[in-house]
């Protein structure tokens, strides 16, 4: 495979390059937000970094992070650092844990994210002229316009359809012959599913390319999912406050998302101390914008877990990549004592070739003690008229489960289309001590 | 010659064995005799009906996760004992029984490892064996 890259200079850059790149946009970054957001105005003052003389990029340790409760506390707009006449949209989250979080973009907001996305899918070979169904959702929620104007920069031909629909996405997928699916994994398996029983040959579709994304995945998913659809399947990582998809995406080496580090300055902490961790060790990342001015954000905590590579990629790009998030902080589960990603949990169940890739996660308190169950659907494939093979086949999960994790976790046998099928992000754990219900 | 008889997950849960049921009297399919076998959240039904296929398919389609076996049926004189003599001659020639229950018309259905030797013991004591 020949190197090629959209912007060569900033994607190959030294280090050093990146880092002068880097210190001169943050300063202008922390300039804006001193002048125009009062929060972090005092977040500079209280911490006596001065944006007019700052030089080192190491000074911005010193800043405080910026956390979803600050943004949810200046909600709807004080975290604007421009007023509205320059900014052109603006979206927000769904809010289902408290307030949304809001966030804003300028026009040349709008033009760096479709350019970043652009350049992103320019590095999985995709080009000009491909098609590109995007069926992430269109609208408050920066999947579906995030990808949209990333396509259309690159001169692909975007297909909004949105998500949903799944018997209208097999059919537009057949007649407009689109060369790649974006949507979230979860949505890729039940189009994966439904296709299945439509009796569509995935193999005979134009279909190449997938760009899976807003959801942690596990590479054992990565494989189904290209089984599947006869796909290649990339990863693409982003979060509305920092800027929405395309924070960070996989080359096609698909060895770690590379993060678009003229744009994004990232950090791994200790989740516990905040304090930075060394090296390549596994951290929860926080991003600073560096060149987003309708709302930047200045160490942005994500809650997810990553660790960071700073080796040259075999793609040519120099740009740090990140690994495959673990999982966010908060989604994990502590059972009895014992911490449990559910990506853990993931990857057993993936490797077990019968099981099909739907399957809940449920946690629940009896008796004061933490139980784990996990749910996942009797397919044909593992189902005879012998009750023990259903047994022993429970068991050996349970079995897998424990020597990977570490702690009794229950198999429950549950009849297919029992898990509910994701159109949009996955609900893959049902906390009952939470009083969630599954 | 074995019948074949159709297997069917069902949760424990209410309601599903009226679904299974419902779904066969709609394709007009006649359900011969069952069993169920259950575990703690789910069992297995086995069902002898009059249209294997039609109903596998039916069943498929309203989400069921479905499995077709051989089973040898045998039909039983309604009189002491004779369960026992079936019994006899499987154990006498040492063939373990997996399963088996009794369906309309005093017939037994019956799964055991060796099918095909079992089946020809019975006839060679004078069982008649049904093929359908």
């Amino acid at each position: 495979m020949a190197l090629e890259f959209l912007n060569e200079s900033i994607e190959t850059a030294d280090r050093k390059i990146i880092e002068d790149i880097q210190t001169e946009r943050l300063r202008n970054t922390l300039v804006n937000v001193y002048e125009n957001v009062l929060f972090y105005k005092k977040r500079l003052d209280d911490c006596g970094v001065d944006p007019y003389n700052f030089k080192d990029i190491g000074e911005l340790q010193k800043i405080p992070f910026t956390t979803k409760e600050d943004l949810r506390l200046n909600y709807p707009f004080h975290m604007l650092a421009r007023p509205f006449g320059e900014i052109v949209r603006i979206h927000s989250s769904s809010g289902t844990t408290g307030n949304p979080t809001v966030v804003a973009y300028t026009g040349r907001d709008i033009e760096m994210w479709g350019s970043v996305i652009a350049r992103q899918l320019f590095s999985l070979n995709l080009r000009r002229g491909d098609i590109f169904q995007n069926s992430y959702g269109y609208g408050l929620f920066t999947g579906g316009l995030g990808l949209h104007y990333g396509i259309e920069k690159l001169g692909g031909v975007a297909i909004p359809v949105s998500g949903g629909n799944t018997e209208r996405q097999i059919k537009i997928m057949q007649d407009f012959l689109s060369d790649v699916l974006c949507c979230t994994p979860s949505y890729a398996l039940h189009i994966a599913e439904v296709g299945k029983e439509l009796g569509v040959d995935f193999s005979g579709l134009s279909l190449k390319a997938g760009i899976f994304g807003a959801e942690p995945w596990t590479n054992q998913i990565r494989k189904e999912i290209e089984k599947r659809l006869k796909i290649s399947a990339y990863d693409i990582y982003g979060l509305s406050e920092v800027i929405g998809p395309g924070v960070s995406c996989e080359c096609y080496c698909k060895k770690g998302l590379h993060v678009a580090e003229d744009n994004f300055i990232v950090e791994t902490i200790d989740p516990k101390t905040g304090k930075n961790v060394p090296g390549s060790e596994t951290g929860e990342l926080v991003f600073t914008t560096i060149t987003k001015e309708g709302m930047p954000v200045i160490r942005y905590r994500t809650k997810d877990l990553s660790n960071l590579v700073y080796d040259k990629c075999e793609c040519g790009r120099t740009h740090v990549r990140m690994a495959k998030p673990i999982g966010r902080s908060d989604d994990m589960l502590i059972i009895r004592g014992v911490n449990v990603f559910p990506s853990q949990i993931e990857e057993v169940l993936m490797n077990v070739k019968e099981i099909e890739p739907h399957y809940l996660i449920v946690v629940e308190k009896r008796n004061f003690l933490d139980f784990i169950e996990v749910w996942v659907e009797v397919s044909e494939n593992i189902f005879s008229e012998k009750m023990n093979a259903l047994e022993i086949f429970e068991s050996s999960i349970e079995h897998k489960l424990y020597s990977a994790i570490g702690i009794n976790i229950d198999v429950k046998l549950k009849e297919p289309k029992t898990i509910k099928r994701s159109e949009g992000k996955a609900r893959r754990v049902v906390d009952m001590r939470k009083g969630e219900k599954p | 010659m074995p019948i074949k008889q159709l297997t069917v997950f069902l949760e424990n849960k209410l309601g599903r064995l009226a679904e299974v049921t419902r779904i066969l009297k709609k394709e007009n399919v006649n359900l011969q005799g069952f069993s169920t076998t259950e575990a703690r959240d789910y069992g297995i039904l086995r069902l002898v009906v009059s249209d294997v296929e039609k109903s596998r398919a039916a069943l498929k389609k309203a989400g069921f996760t479905t499995h077709v076996a051989d089973a040898i049926c045998i039909r039983v004189e309604d009189r002491p004992g004779e369960l026992l003599n079936v019994l006899d001659t499987l154990s006498d020639a040492k063939i373990n029984i997996d399963y088996i229950y009794v369906i309309a018309g005093t017939r037994v259905v019956l799964s055991v490892p060796e099918l095909d030797r079992a089946e020809k013991l019975l006839i060679e004591k004078g069982f008649f064996i049904c093929r359908d």
